[in-house]
């Protein structure tokens, strides 16, 4: 695995990564849902709306980066609760 | 009747799974790896943090390259999109000549990118190519190898000539699935041909056309070859869009790092686009039944 290059914060990152989607999968056998629809008129399942969270993140992520540029762990802040509109509200 | 349930289908699709990881799970892992490190080669990597997200944020050069394909996007679509639905309005519907038309339009699909790029620089050059040369003796100061906007038209009358045929034989499908009775109304009721276009036909090609823009924009989006044969990116950097502009940083200049992070990026604008254009499709679908 040396050619993948891996460093422990990388691999920390995409262990968070595949433990939400273990997670994730777990739940949605072992409790079904209907899909809903939120604020952004679409239908969402449980799967979905961790999507746009962690893709969305992924946009905070960077804005802070271009436009704050530093203490970037705040941004985590700011991606939490970005979660936690999503999971409440679309 | 209880309905008997088990997953146990998931194992079918195991093999696409160890597939997909084998081609994209795994490079793309390996890129996020890159993209936090320096090397300077030797497989040796030295942690540097966000620093190469930093640099691409602030980088005039990749702003100017993102600016550059949202324009190449925009303005292929705007002529292939309303050509490709003129086509295919004026299409015979049935008989020989249909056929005649569907083979003629899926020619130009049928060449490999590098080939259309290689017709269009030998066809616009000056000295030699069929386009350059009858410009030239028109008058016509036209040369794509040191004039910007002359690469741009290039360019763009390429892409379209390429692709405006897939655009074109989506909307002819969904035009062929209108039943003649809906025409036959409209004919009743003395309907316009603006109307029968409006109220008819583009609301049930609405779905194919939303596939045919998807498709476009993204192709148009990650463009490479084409543009890459016909002008290497010049003049200047007047057509370096963003695949060019990541393939000279990660294999001319070997700058992993910083192309890894450049990745990451347009791996996220590409997701982001083609989930609002997925979320509108379904949506679509599911209004129209």
């Amino acid at each position: 695995m040396d050619w993948m290059a891996w460093t422990w914060p990388t691999a920390a990152f995409f262990a968070t990564i595949a433990a939400l989607l273990i997670t994730f999968t777990v739940l949605a056998i072992r409790f079904p849902e209907t899909p809903r629809t939120g604020i952004l008129r679409i239908e969402t399942t449980r799967g979905d709306r961790l999507f746009i969270t962690l893709l969305g993140s992924a946009f905070i992520n960077l804005a802070w980066l271009g436009l704050v540029g530093e203490h970037q762990p705040y941004a985590l802040i700011v991606c939490l609760a970005w979660a936690a509109a999503v999971f409440r509200w679309v | 009747m209880d309905k008997p349930t088990n997953h146990k289908a998931w194992f079918l699709v195991l093999p696409v799974l160890v597939l997909v990881a084998f081609s994209a799970v795994i490079p793309l892992m390996t890129v996020v790896n890159y993209s936090v490190q320096d090397t300077f080669g030797n497989n040796r990597f030295f942690w540097a943090g966000l620093e190469w997200f930093e640099e691409m944020l602030r980088s005039e050069r990749m702003w100017n390259a993102l600016g550059r394909q949202l324009i190449f996007s925009a303005t292929i679509l705007a002529i292939e999109v309303p050509l490709g639905i003129f086509v295919a309005l004026n299409m015979p519907k049935r008989g020989v000549w249909a056929s005649v038309c569907l083979v003629l339009m899926s020619l130009p699909l049928l060449i490999p990118f590098n080939v259309v790029g290689t017709i269009w620089q030998i066809f616009g050059r000056v000295d030699i190519g069929l386009l350059g040369y009858t410009l030239d003796r028109l008058g016509i100061n036209y040369n794509y190898t040191q004039n910007a906007v002359d690469a741009w038209i290039t360019v763009i009358v390429m892409d379209v000539w390429h692709w405006t045929s897939l655009v074109a034989l989506l909307c002819y499908a969904g035009l062929q699935s209108i039943p003649d009775a809906y025409y036959q109304a409209a004919k009743i009721d003395q309907a316009s041909r603006w109307k029968v276009f409006r109220y008819i036909e583009l609301p049930k090609m609405a779905g194919v056309l939303m596939i045919a823009v998807l498709l476009r924009f993204m192709d148009s989006f990650m463009i490479y070859t084409e543009p890459f044969v016909v002008t290497g990116g010049g003049p200047g950097n007047a057509t370096t869009f963003l695949s060019i502009n990541l393939v000279k940083m990660a294999l001319g200049q070997f700058d992993l790092g910083p192309a890894a992070a450049f990745s990451i990026m347009y791996f996220l604008v590409i997701l982001l686009i083609s989930w609002v254009f997925y979320t509108v499709m379904t949506n679509l679908d599911r209004k129209g039944g």
